[in-house]
C-alpha cells in the first residue's frame, strides 16, 4: 500500500482584486491542477520546481492544512484534511521559512512541550532526543530561546522537533533555504542516513537541486500546477539536458580549450565557461586544463531548476 | 475533551513557566492589571456618590450585574482570548504549524502565549461580585443559588464563544480583531449597566442577537427578584443554560466551517 496516494488532485484558490475604490474582479486561480503520484514507504522523494508551481499547495494538502478542491488523496491510508490530528500524529513537518517551536520557550522546554503534545513515551522520547541532539549538533543550545538561534541552528533544531514522534513521513519545504554550504551538507548527509536507517519517508521540495541529488532518489518537478516529471535524478538531468559551468580563469588569455567532455560556451578576457553534462563528473575535465594551462582561479555553477524545467515540456 | 483540556494545559503551563522566568515583569503587569480593573469599579462608585439608582438598580445591584459580567468576560479572555490573535496567525503562517499538531487548533490558539496575569479581572470582579451579593438584599432560595451558579458557567461560555466566532470571522476578513472586540470587551462595557438604561432596540439586540444579555441582565433579575422593565418572558430569566448551549454550537460549527476555508499563505 502507498504510504502516499494522490490521483488527480486539484486546488482552486479564488482571487479578489481590487480594481478602483468599489469594483473588484474574482478570478480563479488552479493552483495545483490535476496531479497523479504515489510514494511509498521509505522512498525520498524531491518535489522541485519554479515559485509559484504549487509546490506549497501540494505539501499543505498532504498534510491536511488545505482541503482540495477535488481529486483523491490519502496519506498513510487517511483523508488528511478531514482526519488531520490523527494524521499529525504519523507525520512530521518542517516549514523551512518559519519554525514550528516556540519562540520565546528555550529549545529544551520545546522539546519537551512536544513530548507531551505528541504523547511520545519517555524512553522514545530520551532515545530521539538524544541521538537527534548530537547529530545535528545542538547540544549546547538547549536553554537558548529560539529567538536566539541562528537561521541554521534553528533550522536544525526544527528538524529535531518534527522527528521526536517517531514520523513515518517527514515533509520538508524548503529546508537549506538559506543556510551556508557546511550547514545544507550537514543537514543532507543527515537526512541521507535517517531515510536510510530509520526507513522514514522523505518529501522535500527545494529550490536547489544539489539537495534532491544528495538525498532522493526520484524527482517529481511540478510547474503550473501540473507534473512535468516524475523519475530519478539522472533520468532527470538527461530530460533536461542540464549542465554544470565550469567558470576557469587562466593567467593568461588562451584560444577556447578543448577537453574532451566538455564545451567551451562562452570565453571573456582570461576567463572562459565550459560546460559538462550533470551527470557526468568534472574531476577529469579540471584535471585536463590544469594539466595543459596555469589556472589562476577556478568555480564550477550546478544547474538551477530553472535550467532544466525548459527542456522538460520540449518532451515527447 | 479531557484530552483537549490536558492539552490546553500542558501547553498554556510552559507559558506560565516561562513568564515566571521575568518574574518582576510578571508582578507589575498582574498588579497593574488589577488596578485598572479596580479603577474601572471606581467610576461607577463615583457615580454613585451623586446618585441613589440606576435605571432602578442601587449601587449594590449594579455591583451583581457588573461582577456576573466581568467574572464571566475575564474568565473567557483567560481561556480563549488569544483567540482574537486568529488574524495576525492567519497573516505569518503560524496557523498551518498549528493545524499539522495532533491537539484540536483552538486548543492551540487559546493556550499559546497563555497569560496568567488575565486572572487579575476575574478576582476583580469576582471580588465585586462578593460583595454585590451580600450587600444587596436577596431573598435566597436553592434555586437563585442554581441560577447564580448557571450565570458564572454560561456568561463564560458565551463569552467565550464570542471570542471563537471573532477568531473564526478573521480566518475570512483577514485582521478583523478590532471588530471582533467591539463585541467582546464592548459587550462587557455595555452589560455592566443595567440594561434599563438604555433604549429597547439595544435590550432586543442582545437578547435575539447576541445574547450578551443572558450573561449577566436575565441571571441577575431572577437572584435579585426585579421584574423585567421590558417586559420580556420571565422564562428568559432562567433561559441562560440553552442559550449558552446554542451559541456554543454555532461558534462550534462557524470555527470548523472557517478552518475548512482557511487558505493559508502563499509559501
Amino acid at each position: 500500500m502507498p504510504m502516499i496516494d494522490v490521483h488527480d488532485l486539484r486546488r482552486t484558490f479564488l482571487i479578489r482584486e481590487r480594481r478602483g475604490v468599489l469594483r473588484r474582479t474574482r478570478r480563479e486561480v488552479q493552483a495545483v491542477d490535476g496531479i497523479t503520484f504515489s510514494v511509498e514507504p521509505g522512498e525520498a522523494v524531491g518535489y522541485i520546481g519554479p515559485n509559484g508551481a504549487g509546490k506549497s499547495t501540494t505539501i499543505k494538502m498532504l498534510t491536511g492544512i488545505l482541503v482540495p478542491t477535488s481529486g483523491h488523496l490519502r496519506v498513510a491510508d487517511l483523508d488528511p484534511s478531514r482526519r488531520r490530528t490523527e494524521l499529525a500524529r504519523r507525520i512530521g513537518v518542517v516549514f523551512g521559512q518559519r519554525t514550528g517551536l516556540w519562540w520565546d520557550l528555550p529549545l529544551r522546554d520545546s522539546f519537551e512541550l512536544l513530548r507531551r503534545i505528541y504523547r511520545v513515551p519517555t524512553p522514545t522520547y530520551e532515545r530521539n532526543l538524544s541521538a537527534y541532539v548530537g547529530l545535528l549538533e545542538i547540544g549546547d543550545l538547549l536553554g537558548q530561546p529560539v529567538r536566539q538561534l541562528s537561521l541554521g541552528q534553528r533550522m536544525r533544531a526544527d528538524i529535531v522537533a518534527a522527528l521526536l514522534h517517531d514520523p513515518e513521513i517527514l515533509y520538508l519545504d524548503e529546508p537549506t533555504i538559506g543556510l551556508d554550504i557546511a550547514s545544507k551538507q550537514r543537514l543532507r548527509t543527515f537526512l541521507r542516513e535517517l531515510n536510510a536507517d530509520r526507513g522514514t519517508t522523505i518529501l522535500l521540495t527545494t529550490h536547489d537541486l544539489v539537495d534532491i541529488e544528495q538525498v532522493c532518489r526520484r524527482v517529481m518537478v511540478i510547474d503550473h500546477g501540473r507534473l512535468a516529471f516524475d523519475g530519478d535524478f539522472a533520468a532527470l538531468h538527461a530530460a533536461g539536458q542540464a549542465t554544470r559551468t565550469v567558470v576557469v580563469d587562466f593567467h593568461d588569455e588562451v584560444p577556447p580549450i578543448d577537453v574532451p567532455g566538455s564545451r567551451v560556451v562562452r570565453v571573456d578576457g582570461v576567463r572562459q565557461w565550459l560546460t559538462v553534462p550533470a551527470g557526468t563528473p568534472t574531476g577529469p575535465v579540471i584535471a585536463a586544463l590544469a594539466s595543459s594551462h596555469e589556472i589562476a582561479d577556478l568555480s564550477i555553477r550546478e544547474p538551477t531548476i530553472e535550467d532544466v524545467l525548459p527542456h522538460l515540456y520540449a518532451r515527447p | 475533551m479531557s484530552e483537549a483540556l490536558r492539552m490546553f494545559g500542558a501547553i498554556a503551563g510552559a507559558w506560565v513557566r516561562a513568564g515566571f522566568t521575568y518574574r518582576t515583569s510578571f508582578v507589575v503587569l498582574t498588579s497593574t492589571g488589577m488596578i485598572l480593573t479596580f479603577l474601572d469599579f471606581a467610576i461607577i462608585l463615583i457615580m454613585f456618590s451623586h446618585l441613589d439608582a440606576l435605571g432602578g438598580f442601587t449601587l449594590t445591584q449594579i455591583a451583581v450585574l457588573y461582577g456576573l459580567s466581568g467574572f464571566a468576560i475575564g474568565v473567557a479572555d483567560l481561556l480563549l482570548g488569544n483567540a482574537e490573535m486568529l488574524g495576525q496567525r492567519v497573516r505569518d503562517g503560524t496557523l498551518d504549524q498549528m493545524l499539522v499538531r495532533p491537539v484540536p487548533a483552538l486548543v492551540q490558539v487559546a493556550a499559546d502565549r497563555f497569560a496568567l496575569r488575565r486572572v487579575g479581572r476575574v478576582l476583580q470582579s469576582g471580588a465585586v461580585l462578593g460583595w454585590g451579593l451580600s450587600a444587596a438584599p436577596i431573598d435566597w432560595t436553592p434555586l437563585r443559588v442554581l441560577v447564580l451558579a448557571s450565570a458564572l458557567v454560561c456568561g463564560s461560555l458565551i463569552f467565550a464563544s464570542l471570542f471563537v466566532l471573532g477568531g473564526a470571522f478573521q480566518v475570512f476578513a483577514g485582521d478583523a480583531s478590532e471588530v471582533a472586540n467591539a463585541f467582546t470587551y464592548g459587550g462587557n462595557t455595555l452589560t455592566q449597566y443595567p440594561l434599563a438604561i438604555y433604549p429597547v432596540e439595544v435590550v432586543r439586540a442582545v437578547t435575539f442577537i447576541v445574547p450578551l444579555a443572558f450573561v449577566n441582565w436575565y441571571p441577575a433579575l431572577y437572584v435579585l427578584g426585579v421584574d423585567d422593565p421590558f417586559d420580556l418572558p420571565a422564562a428568559f430569566q432562567v433561559a441562560s443554560p440553552v442559550v449558552a448551549a446554542l451559541f456554543v454550537a454555532v461558534a462550534a460549527l462557524t470555527w470548523r466551517t472557517a478552518l475548512r476555508h482557511y487558505r493559508s499563505t502563499g509559501s
